[in-house]
């Protein structure tokens, strides 16, 4: 078993399964968290997406994870990945269903217009990083399923780009806070090896 | 730019995958999660399973299944056949798909799409739908269900429509006159169901040669195919490899990801 340890947060919306799933494959103890000592002691904590950004807000408050999840990953700087509405709930706000966020970057979250692409994305689209948030990476498909994107306030938050109907934010990163539109955890090897760089990556191994 | 899919279907019968004609005859091919892992491994965009004797048996989904495939494959898959509720489509979600597909369930009761899309989001709520070219209704394609054994005398195009306006966040069109068939998509059903809604379009039935999926993704605005004779069927003479396939859409100027 590798050194990190993995939290990945489930709020029962869906997809955490998935992640525990693709975590376990590339070989780190990994657990769901539920609640705020779940997440003491965490390497990385993940937060997989699902469902519309004003849910997921819900649902960290009613788990009470907003102040342990500040707490570790704004003052301890634990690594945090946010997946696909774990990204876009990164920002100030969104769109949808005009829901505040976390506020840990700044931005907003929009939706995507239907005159222009059908909504929502659905399938793989070619990401290009725009900087070396984790080394080797330049290009590489991913899975996306969304109706809304961030928008960063600052443009050197932005990590990848990629075209539908116009370039938008696929990923982002600051520091050790990660983001991915696309998911990780569902875009094949590509995903994983994306995913074993960001488990690797700030963590001392053994 | 996104990218064209190409979808491996598999027809589940007790936990193995078996291969129909026009809804009938099947026979038995592999166990999923096998089928499935050889799938992932030949680097297949997406997958679609339905347990098709569910609905019939009057049971509930087969989630060992479910579970045995997300254990080998890391690319999203949809599971259908045997939703019936909410708690249903958890209960597969977590279990590890992506996306629930409704179909004959769906058509008795369209309230199951709007609470799908409430409680997972469209993303998660596919509504395919089995249709036939009968004349009989304004489009002149009839909706059908129960294994396109039951005429609902409801008009396909119109039908779509509204699964968009409940809240399905895809739509999957199954041709009963061209499944099995080999002889390619309905390209006619492909072009009306294109603009009368804004979500993604996955076509279905007929695919026996590369050139199907050209023809369908240069003549129409589909974002998504299914293929399943032309991988895997016993009875087909040459199955083709999704790098043989990918590799002849790429060469035609289709966008797909490419194998690596």
């Amino acid at each position: 078993m590798k050194a990190s340890t993995v939290k990945i947060i489930d709020y029962k919306a869906g997809n955490a399964p998935s992640v525990l799933h693709a975590v376990k494959r590339l070989g780190y103890s990994a657990d769901f968290a539920r609640c705020a000592q779940d997440i003491e002691g965490a390497s990385h904590i993940i937060l997989p997406g699902v469902g519309s950004a004003g849910a997921t807000m819900d649902s960290l408050r009613e788990m009470g994870l907003i102040r342990p999840l500040e707490d570790a990953v704004l003052s301890k700087n634990v690594s945090f990945m946010g997946i696909c509405v774990g990204m876009q709930i990164l920002f100030d706000h969104s769109e949808e269903g005009d829901a505040p966020c976390l506020g840990w970057l700044g931005g907003r979250v929009i939706k995507f217009s239907d005159d222009d692409v059908r909504v929502p994305q659905m399938g793989w689209n070619r990401v290009s990083f725009v900087k070396d948030a984790l080394p080797g990476y330049e290009e590489g498909f991913f899975y996306f399923v969304n109706s809304y994107y961030a928008k960063p306030e600052d443009k050197s938050d932005i990590w990848g780009e990629a075209d539908y109907g116009g370039i938008f934010t696929a990923a982002v990163c600051k520091g050790n806070i990660y983001g991915t539109q696309f998911h990780l955890e569902k875009s094949g090897e590509a995903g994983l090896k994306l995913l074993d760089a960001f488990l690797r990556a700030g963590v001392k191994q053994c | 730019m996104l990218t064209k899919r190409l979808i491996a279907c598999f027809d589940i019968i007790d936990g193995r995958v078996t291969k129909a004609v026009q809804f009938k005859d099947n026979i038995d091919v592999a166990p999923a999660e096998e089928l499935a892992g050889a799938m992932y491994g030949a680097q297949i965009d997406e997958l679609i399973f339905y347990d098709i004797t569910a609905s019939a048996q009057k049971r509930a989904i087969d989630i060992e299944t479910v579970k045995k495939v997300a254990r080998r494959v890391f690319i999203p898959f949809t599971v259908g056949g045997g939703i019936r509720d909410v708690g249903d489509m958890y209960k597969v979600l977590e279990a590890g798909a992506e996306k629930i597909s409704v179909d004959s369930m769906a058509v008795r009761s369209p309230q199951i799409i709007c609470d799908g899309a409430k409680a997972f989001g469209s993303q998660c709520v596919v509504l395919s739908t089995q249709v036939k070219k009968t004349g009989k209704t304004p489009s002149g394609y009839e909706v059908f269900i129960d294994g396109a054994s039951f005429a609902t005398g409801m008009d396909a195009i119109e039908w779509i429509r509204r699964g968009q306006e409940l809240g399905a966040g895809e739509i999957c069109l199954n041709s009963i006159d061209n499944d099995g068939t080999l002889a390619g998509y309905d390209i006619e059903l492909m072009k009306l169901a294109e603009n009368a809604v804004r979500v993604p379009l996955i076509a279905s039935g007929g695919a026996g040669e590369p050139v199907h999926l050209r023809t369908l993704f240069t003549e129409t605005d589909t974002q998504a195919a299914i293929i399943s004779s032309m991988l895997y069927s016993p009875r087909m003479a040459k199955n083709y490899s999704v790098g043989e396939i990918k590799a002849y859409l790429i060469r035609e100027g289709v966008n797909v990801r490419p194998v690596d």
